[in-house]
């Protein structure tokens, strides 16, 4: 009898699986139950890659934190879609003439998650933390700078700089310096409390944070939701079946995949403002000679990059500037190096490298555009003789060995889009030594910067900013491949997501439509 | 008595091995946690400060030493990567792991021994060679492919089934079902394939026994001779087969949870990994050595139970 019997279980199991399976019919169901329902609940699952390194606004420093957190802080200004600023906190303010005092009018409605309103002390509270005034640890570089901060009344806020610097007001964000009440010291990692349009409700380590709807938003009518769950989940296959089982309602796409989602979701595209870069070691022969670079560059196919990576979903790169900086963006330097073999040999020729030479290129396993892109520099490089040979390092080495330890030939990296084109551009400054990873060493490049910071009109500013992308291309600093877009997919029923030059999911006007 | 003294000597020995090893690991390990978890934009201020007020500015060995001691006081240290203690960290995510690891047992159980015996009274017939095929193929699935399949066939298609993600049993008990089942079947397939030959060959071997043919000389049922006599004589083989599965299990559990995107502890070590969180590997690592030695400890005593010869001491 026992035999039977567990045959007949196993097999009405597997029947039964089978059955369901095949009656149930298509993936969608899910999605019906919202369909029927009365009333659509105001809550959305976004998906995201990973947790956020911190929730504290001060101690954040990933991108992939702040495309989270920025729901929850704000600073005195705003980063807008655009790349512009408007005020947040702040009402306005006035610089001096020698542009070294900026005075702060203050919004008198603005109300941090615990109900209290926002006061003149708790701003000076929080650039003293971040400067370390009251204590000797500073937790930014960004504020070295300033000499001063003060409160001459209840709604003003002075503070003075040591020298101008045009790029200040880009300081002043949530990005690198969200207001947070002095109330909640101690407390800012565990419990954050901010001002922008959603507050917290809890995190779980590597499965969610939650967020719920800040009744007290000081923008009318917003936000929608009453609340968000950004839902952690790295691995892209799996987050696709989430999305297409109802899970998630809004998940980034593989470009290649977009087929199959775009009749059931909506599809954005953002801009990155980004820029991709195949580089180098130029302390190291002989990429310290710019013919060698100039050479590779020609050499490159950054189409074929485009097609084949992306699907086609990139705009191609003259200099590191996407033209989604808009004014800022120097349109043209994309045709400086149209690829040439011939012109490439004869360069590399000149440099005294006439039958090429070996090198090897150090990617991060992190992301498989990485790999994919080194495969295409290899059979590029090979047709003018240069022999790559492709290292695949995690991307923890990758950060300790390449781009802080520099030991490395060849590399290629998605730099992160900012608002800021200064802070872009500040990369390839030869004095700043933790993020200029190629060791690029360009006397007019850090001329230029520097009077970029002094320069009080904005139209001087951007023929300055631009002169700093030429020098880029002329010298051949990267190969200056492409601005990827990301491809967003989102449950069909939802509208308002906003995309900006940087990474931020802006929750707060997403509304459901049915 | 002094057969439980031994097993906690082999414990203590046990861990201590284990985070020497996986101390000796991180040593050569190139990656630094806070430049990892804060990426390339990364302030050098606030590095210094960071590693600072978490110790890091310290050697390994220091921070090493000053782990052993936290765990003389049973504090098994804060997490870098989380800024959480490790030990409310891992608790968290127990029940997953737990559930479904017990879920996979279960069906494995329920599977393969009513399968091996099965299978083992029609030796060199068709349905044995048929099963033996099956196994190999079974055998040689990668689980992350098995997981994806299983998602794409029968978790878009069957409501029931969640496809990432983790619904507690505290929440919804169909939920938690419907979100651990395809991992547990994930994990269970391969482990079904290998262990029902276990089985089968247990089965037979005592088949070719003299008891055997006496028992049916007296003309016992054979149904009675298969499972009353035969299954329980083979059954010390098959159960320290299946304490080794339990450590399959977890080490299974570490990949399919990120397939199904379950937050297990599976899922925290990869991660704490990565992200070079040295605490937290330890206190996984302490968590998972401490599961293994008490499953073992377990078949021990079911060892004594089921053949009363076998003494503990």
């Amino acid at each position: 009898m026992k035999r039977n019997y567990w045959f007949k279980l196993t097999s009405l199991l597997l029947v039964s699986v089978l059955f369901l399976s095949a009656c149930s019919g298509g993936g969608d169901d899910k999605g019906k139950d919202k369909d029927s329902g009365e009333e659509v609940a105001q809550e959305i699952n976004v998906r995201m890659n990973d947790d956020p390194d911190f929730l504290d606004p001060h101690l954040a420093t990933a991108s992939i934190s702040f495309q989270m957190i920025l729901n929850m802080f704000e600073g005195l200004y705003s980063p807008e879609t655009d790349g512009t600023l408007s005020p947040a906190i702040a009402e306005g303010h006035e610089l001096s003439d020698d542009g070294l005092t900026y005075t702060f009018k203050i919004k008198d409605n603005v109300k941090f998650h615990n109900g209290e309103t926002v006061t003149v002390d708790d701003i000076q509270y929080t650039f003293d933390r971040l400067m370390g005034t009251n204590n000797d640890e500073p937790l930014s570089s960004n504020f070295d700078n300033v000499t001063s901060v003060e409160t001459p009344d209840e709604n003003t806020v002075v503070i003075t700089l040591s020298e101008p610097n045009s790029n200040f007001l880009y300081s002043l964000t949530a990005l690198q310096s969200g207001i947070v009440p002095e109330a909640n010291e101690g407390e800012h990692n565990e419990n954050p409390i901010g001002t922008g349009p959603f507050k917290f409700v809890s995190y779980s380590p590597g499965t969610d944070l939650v967020m719920e709807k800040n009744e007290d938003y000081w923008k009318d009518g917003l936000p929608y939701l009453d609340q968000v769950t950004f839902v952690f989940q790295s691995d892209d296959q799996g987050a696709f079946m989430a999305l297409q089982g109802g899970e998630v309602d809004l998940t980034s796409v593989p470009a290649h995949r977009i087929a199959e989602v775009e009749d059931d979701f909506n599809v954005n595209h953002q801009d990155n403002n980004s820029s991709l870069v195949i580089t180098f070691n130029e302390d190291r022969e002989p990429f310290n000679d710019v013919k060698v670079r100039q050479a590779i560059n020609y050499a490159m196919n950054k189409q074929d990059i485009i097609d084949s990576v992306y699907s086609g979903f990139a705009t191609e790169l003259g200099s590191n500037m996407s033209p989604a900086m808009g004014e800022y963006y120097l349109d043209g330097l994309q045709d400086t190096y149209k690829r040439d073999i011939d012109k490439a040999k004869e360069l590399l020729a000149e440099a005294g490298f006439p039958d090429g030479f070996k090198t090897k290129m150090s990617v991060s396993s992190h992301n498989t555009m990485y790999s994919d892109i080194a495969q295409i520099t290899v059979e590029n490089l090979k047709e003018i003789g240069i022999d790559v040979e492709i290292e695949v390092v995690e991307w923890g080495i990758w950060l300790e060995r390449i781009y802080f330890g520099r030991d490395y030939d060849m590399t290629t990296i998605d730099l992160t889009g900012r608002p800021s084109a200064y802070e872009i551009l500040n990369d390839y400054v030869s004095t700043n030594d933790s993020e200029n990873f190629f060791r690029f060493n360009n006397a007019e490049f850090d001329k230029v910067m520097e009077d970029v910071l002094l320069e009080p009109e904005l139209d001087e500013q951007i023929k300055l900013y631009q002169r700093a992308q030429e020098i880029l291309t002329e010298e051949a600093a990267s190969v200056f491949v492409a601005d990827y877009q990301i491809v967003w997919a989102l449950n069909k029923d939802l509208e308002g997501q906003k995309t900006y030059p940087f990474w931020f999911h802006d929750m707060s006007e997403v509304k459901f439509t049915k | 008595m002094a057969y439980i003294i031994r097993r906690i000597l082999l414990f203590v020995v046990t861990v201590a091995l284990v985070s020497v090893i996986t101390f000796a690991v991180f040593q050569v390990m190139p990656g630094d946690p806070i430049r990892i978890m804060l990426g390339p934009e990364a302030d050098e201020t606030q590095i210094a400060t960071l590693k600072a007020q978490l110790g890091l500015d310290q050697p390994l060995y220091t921070q090493y030493f000053e782990w052993v001691k936290g765990l003389f006081t049973g504090d098994l240290g804060q997490s870098i990567r989380y800024s959480k203690p490790v030990s409310e960290l891992i608790m968290a995510r127990l029940p997953v792991t737990i559930s479904l690891a017990i879920m996979t047992l279960i069906i494995v159980v329920v599977v393969a021994v009513p399968l091996g015996v099965f299978v083992a009274q029609r030796q060199n017939k068709l349905s044995d060679l048929v099963f033996s095929t099956v196994t190999q193929v079974g055998m040689a699935i990668p689980s992350f492919w098995l997981g994806m399949l299983l998602i794409l066939y029968i978790g878009m298609n069957v409501s029931f089934f969640s496809v990432s993600g983790y619904v507690p049993w505290t929440k919804s008990i169909a939920g938690a079902f419907g979100s651990l089942l395809l991992p547990a079947l994930t994990i269970a397939i391969p482990q079904i394939a290998v262990k029902f030959r276990y089985v089968r060959n247990a089965v037979l071997e005592q088949l070719r026994l003299d008891y055997v043919r006496t028992l049916r000389s007296k003309g016992i049922k054979e149904k009675m001779v298969l499972y009353k006599h035969v299954l329980r004589n083979s059954m010390i083989p098959i159960l320290t087969i299946f304490g080794l599965i339990t450590a399959e299990v977890i080490a299974g559990t570490i990949i399919v949870e990120q397939v199904f995107g379950l937050p297990g502890v599976g899922k925290l070590l990869i991660s704490s990994i990565s992200y070079r969180d040295f605490p937290l590997v330890q206190g996984i690592v302490m968590y998972i050595t401490l599961a293994v030695v008490f499953i073992n400890f377990l078949v021990d005593i079911l060892y004594s139970i089921l053949d009363p010869r076998i003494r503990l001491s």
